[in-house]
């Protein structure tokens, strides 16, 4: 049973029937999913999440589809953990990291917007599927309309990593490599849209599609039982994540489900790609589009669509915003590996330094708690490291050289004794 | 010959369907004025009250963002192509 009354457009609040529709037709304001809270109130409490699937659908009634969920079944519910060793390294008490690093099946938080998106696509009747994407959504399109059994069209800028290239093509869609930016690649697929009757899961269904990242949200609020972290520092490319983990708290409050919901987000972006970042830097009123030049791709939207929400909840919740640079970003990765054993992608990179730049700052309170979302694999993002973390030891399978290979690091460490 | 513009689909429903109408004008800002003397009530959804380009909408000539151009001052001419686009999501 659904619990959706419809959409709503996000500017001037004029309503509208739960279909296609993505833009108000009066001010081109996007249009969110409206919900009937009375109703989900009394179904959604602490103790009926004992019996519920480990999964983002655990917080179905709070997701737009009207039957049950036929995508994703797998997906979210994502480790959550307390990061002892970063913390110690960045001097902070309560450090948080959640890891949708290693969300399934493809290993970023794009399984969650995909999963609600295609559900929908499939109630809506569509048989193909689509997006514009810098990579992980690729994927995860990629990925879940395989096993949902729908045709695909995956449209990427040409540049990407490797990884992330073949980490779409082995589900065999249609890949289009565009020659441009990703700005272009998402200008090209608004015109394709209007042209062909497909769901493009970013910008027809779109609506639907965003509130799958609400679940990141929420799961942070319940794993930390029932509570929200005093500051969240979020990566930011299009700026939907930032707004969505906002509207996540407030629905949660709302419901009863939490008791405060005071939480500061901090935005993160690369210095090379930073719109939304310099927009809250500058409190400007309008967020300039850029053109992207940073190792961090998957950040690399220079015209964020929701760059001026984003803005306001950063904003309103007394947040703030920090920008990486490129060699930050690989050092933040290879920090995050070395104290917590989580390999992410150069947009956790971008999230870590951004948030270490913001506690030596003193914008962050070292005694407060943090969550750091992390997002995304490393694994698809193999480049930037190369020729940035030494080599491996070369050795002859022999006892010999391997003492004479390690021999400084060997000196002083004691043996078993005699061998018998 | 003249601009082609292209239409996005929430607009279309007042270009009778079309998904690109051509226009006169030698700016974007008189390229719109044209547009709404052929569509009326056209550019009261593109613009605000006070003329302004509303801030979700994007325009593109031939491919470029009017932003990294001269905004609605920016020139066009015979055979050019605008884009209307609606701000989208990322992925």
């Amino acid at each position: 049973m659904s619990h959706v009354i419809g959409l709503k457009c996000r500017e001037c609040g004029r309503l509208y029937p739960k279909e296609v529709i993505f833009v108000c037709e009066y001010c081109f304001g996007s249009v969110e999913v409206d919900y009937d809270y009375d109703a989900i109130r009394k179904v959604l409490t602490p103790a009926s999440f004992a019996t519920r699937p480990k999964s983002l659908w655990r917080y179905r009634e709070l997701l737009p589809i009207e039957g049950e969920p036929t995508v994703g079944l797998t997906s979210g519910f994502t480790p959550f953990f307390r990061a002892e060793r970063l913390g110690d390294a960045l001097g902070v008490r309560e450090l948080y990291i959640k890891d949708d690093s290693v969300s399934h099946p493809t290993l970023s938080f794009k399984d969650r917007v995909v999963s609600v998106a295609l559900t929908r696509a499939k109630e809506l009747g569509f048989d193909t599927v689509a997006c514009a994407s810098t990579g992980n959504l690729a994927n995860s399109v990629a990925a879940h309309s395989a096993r949902a059994g729908l045709k695909r069209y995956i449209f990427i800028p040409a540049d990407l990593e490797m990884g992330k290239i073949i980490a779409s093509l082995i589900y065999q869609p249609t890949l289009i490599a565009v020659e441009g930016t990703y700005d272009e690649v998402n200008r090209l697929c608004a015109e394709i849209g209007a042209k062909y009757p497909w769901a493009f899961v970013n910008i027809n269904i779109r609506p639907y599609y965003a509130e799958g990242s609400k679940t990141y949200g929420y799961e942070i609020a319940e794993q930390m039982g029932w509570r929200v972290p005093q500051h969240i520092v979020i990566p930011a490319a299009g700026g939907s994540l930032i707004t969505k983990i906002a509207k996540a708290f407030k629905e949660l409050k709302l419901l009863g489900l939490l008791r405060e919901a005071k939480t500061k987000l901090y935005c993160a972006q690369a210095t090379g790609c930073a719109p939304i970042v310099n927009t809250i830097k500058e409190r400007s009123d309008i967020v300039k589009p850029v053109k992207p030049n940073t190792i961090a791709k998957s950040l690399a939207i220079g015209n964020p669509a929701d760059g001026y929400y984003a803005t306001k909840a950063v904003l309103d919740s007394g947040g703030a915003a920090e920008s990486a640079s490129d060699d930050e970003i690989v050092e933040a990765m290879k920090l995050l590996a070395e104290t917590e054993g989580v390999f992410t992608e150069t947009a956790g990179g971008v999230t870590l330094a951004s948030a270490k730049k913001l506690i030596e700052q003193g914008i962050i309170p070292r005694d407060e708690s943090i969550v750091i979302c992390i997002t995304g694999n490393g694994l698809k993002t193999q480049e930037p490291l190369m020729n940035r973390l030494g080599k491996a030891a070369q050795i002859k399978p022999s006892l010999a050289s391997f003492e004479s290979t390690l021999a400084d690091q060997l000196a002083g460490v004691p043996t078993r004794g005699t061998r018998r | 010959m003249a601009v082609t513009v292209r239409i996005p689909t929430p607009l279309q429903r007042l270009t009778n369907g079309q998904g690109e109408v051509q226009c006169e004008g030698s700016t974007v800002q008189t390229l719109l004025d044209d547009l709404e003397q052929r569509y009326p009530g056209i550019k009261a959804r593109i613009c605000d009250e006070q003329g302004k380009l509303r801030r979700f909408v994007n325009i593109f000539v031939n491919e470029e963002d009017i932003r990294f151009l001269q905004g609605d001052a920016t020139a066009v001419k015979d055979g050019d192509e605008v884009s209307i686009i609606p701000a989208i999501a990322g992925g």
